[in-house]
């Protein structure tokens, strides 16, 4: 690619539920060279292994990969757009040959599918990463209760199976930003520890990885920052150059805004020093970014830059910890709120009298502090209407059960205007906890199996 | 005069386990100076009350006029084992827009107010 040619990345998804028409705009009318998809959240690895325990028909990877694909596919091969995804989840493979057959569906024949693996470490995790980073714990100390681990891999293998002549690579897990730094990487040819370069495409990654998020998404508040039409969002298009300076716009016609300031909030979206955000592939410096509005719905943003990469990787843990009971019930008129405060009442008496063993109990007021919890101003005003919402978190579903059969108790044996619902859904649910460690980058070695349709 | 900080800066929060960023941008760069002396890590932390368990650090973005809150035990235990309908304290940015601000009067015009609909 020439030094002067405009890569064009579209964003397909930030999470697992995101919407699928805005990937298809993208597809359509996006004129882009890559799409990238992000479906992967902290825990949604040991989601995956739990759910392929108990059903072996669930195949490991986005459960909306057929969804995806089909609303994209038949534009970006007509278009020449290569597609990034890390839909693979605990199974690139499966989601390499499914897309194989999708493919083959629409009568789209010899294109090559990646598959990107080797992030999964579960049975050496334990060896290889010492400590847990939030309590500073030995990491055997999770033995019993492991169910996956997984080390976040950097671009480098998309680049390798990028070089390698995949139109579509799919991936286990991979750093969000790192989907989309890795077709700069491959396109610009960058030197992956040319930390500057890496540096300025992580931090687009960074902006694009949350999609809507830098379009006018998680950002509308009436009356101080308002967006116009927020029921027809688009996806990000990331125009990027050479050296890592990049021009953010969306398809024309859609709703929402990329403005300074929804591209400064999404800059600093789960960041925590803005001098060091630590990459697989780089540590990102977002202090020396200048973001300049161009017009309406282009914002331009220089000065991304980077520090050499650290030797680990991070690692996610996901271990079973037990279950969550939770269940609510209403009220509304005068005396509301006495009302559920004397329903709390008989709640943490009935606990007592069914000897409730839970590690935690919470029974808020939603309407009035079951969001802000503590942090809600004891002033705050008494609502006309308020749930009880509680739940609890125990060491066995039995335990967790006890929270819906009490709140079903408070029917017919509980106070005077209680509104509530026939249990219609499961009103337990397993945790999966989530811990972190790191890993010398040298024991995670990335495998690509290559698939053609 | 006395201004609650929605009319000085917006706000955005992400998490990462139990720990949740709050990031807090000035509207006007010369309004930032008043967040920087003003809203202090400590009493962001003593603002939420027990609803943050953990240290408050505070790291300063001058190219962005803004301020970055990493609050430690504010998410409840974690994303996973949260007893919270908002695990992800995806709606926590909200409550700083009531922490009250000294205003000097001569800043006053670059205030905002919510307009109505």
């Amino acid at each position: 690619m020439s030094e002067n040619k405009l890569l064009r990345i579209g964003s397909g998804a930030a999470w697992w539920g995101d919407r699928v028409e805005p990937a298809a705009l993208n597809a359509e009318r996006g004129d882009l060279d890559y799409l990238c998809f992000e479906t992967m959240a902290e825990a949604t690895v040991s989601a995956a292994q739990v759910r392929a325990r108990r059903d072996p028909s669930f195949p490991g990877y986005d459960t909306y990969l057929d969804d995806r694909m089909r609303a994209v596919l038949p534009a970006c091969m007509r278009r020449g757009t290569r597609i990034v995804s890390n839909q693979g989840w605990i199974n690139p493979q499966g989601a390499a040959r499914r897309i194989v057959e999708l493919l083959r569906e629409l009568g789209i024949r010899g294109v090559k599918v990646a598959a990107v693996g080797g992030s999964l470490i579960t049975d050496r995790v334990l060896e290889l990463a010492p400590t847990i980073l939030e309590n500073g714990q030995p990491t055997a100390t999770l033995k019993d209760t492991l169910i996956s681990a997984e080390a976040y891999m950097g671009a480098e293998p998309i680049v390798q199976a990028l070089r390698e002549g995949a139109q579509i690579v799919v991936t286990g897990r991979v750093a969000d930003p790192s989907l989309f730094l890795a077709p700069m990487m491959y396109e610009f040819g960058w030197d992956p520890l040319d930390h500057e370069r890496i540096g300025a495409g992580s931090g687009i990654g960074h902006l694009m990885e949350c999609g809507a998020q830098v379009t006018g998404g998680y950002f509308a508040d009436p009356g101080l920052k308002d967006v116009p039409e927020p029921w027809n969002l688009a996806f990000p298009i990331a125009e990027v150059d050479a050296q890592g300076n990049v021009t953010l716009s969306k398809v024309a016609g859609t709703g929402g805004a990329i403005t300074l300031q929804t591209v400064k909030e999404q800059m600093l979206y789960e960041v925590h020093d803005p001098a060091h955000y630590i990459t697989p592939d780089v540590v990102v410096d977002f202090t020396r970014a200048r973001i300049e509005p161009l017009g309406p719905d282009r914002v331009r943003v220089t000065g991304l830059t980077g520090k050499p990469r650290t030797p680990t990787l991070k690692v996610s843990m996901g271990c079973t910890e037990g279950f969550i009971g939770e269940d609510m019930f209403f009220y509304a008129g005068p005396g509301a709120l006495r009302r559920a405060q004397l329903a709390k009442k008989i709640l943490e008496e009935r606990f007592k009298i069914v000897k409730l063993d839970a590690e935690e109990v919470r029974i808020d007021f939603l309407g009035l502090n079951a969001i802000h919890g503590a942090a809600t101003p004891p002033d705050a005003p008494e609502p006309y209407e308020v749930a009880v919402r509680v739940a609890a978190r125990t060491r066995t579903r039995e335990e967790a059960v006890k929270v819906g059969r009490e709140v079903d108790g408070m029917a017919v044996s509980g106070v005077g205007h209680t509104g509530k619902r026939v249990p219609h859904q499961e009103r337990t649910r397993e945790v999966i906890g989530v811990w972190s460690s790191l890993v010398p980058r040298g024991q995670v070695a990335a495998h690509i199996d290559h698939f053609t349709s | 005069m006395k201004a609650r900080l929605e009319q000085v800066a917006h706000t955005r929060s992400g998490d990462k386990g139990n720990t949740s960023n709050i990031a807090v941008f000035a509207y006007e760069p010369a309004l930032y100076p008043l967040l920087k002396e003003q809203l202090t890590a400590e009493r962001f932390k003593a603002f939420h009350r027990e609803a943050i368990t953990g240290e408050v650090l505070r790291y300063e973005a001058e190219n962005l006029h803004a301020l970055n809150f990493v609050a430690h035990g504010a998410l409840g235990g974690g994303v996973s084992r949260s007893l919270s309908l908002d695990n992800y304290g995806k709606a926590l940015s909200a409550a700083i827009l009531g922490f009250e601000l000294d205003v000097p009067e001569e800043l006053a015009p670059l205030l905002r107010e919510r307009r109505s609909a």
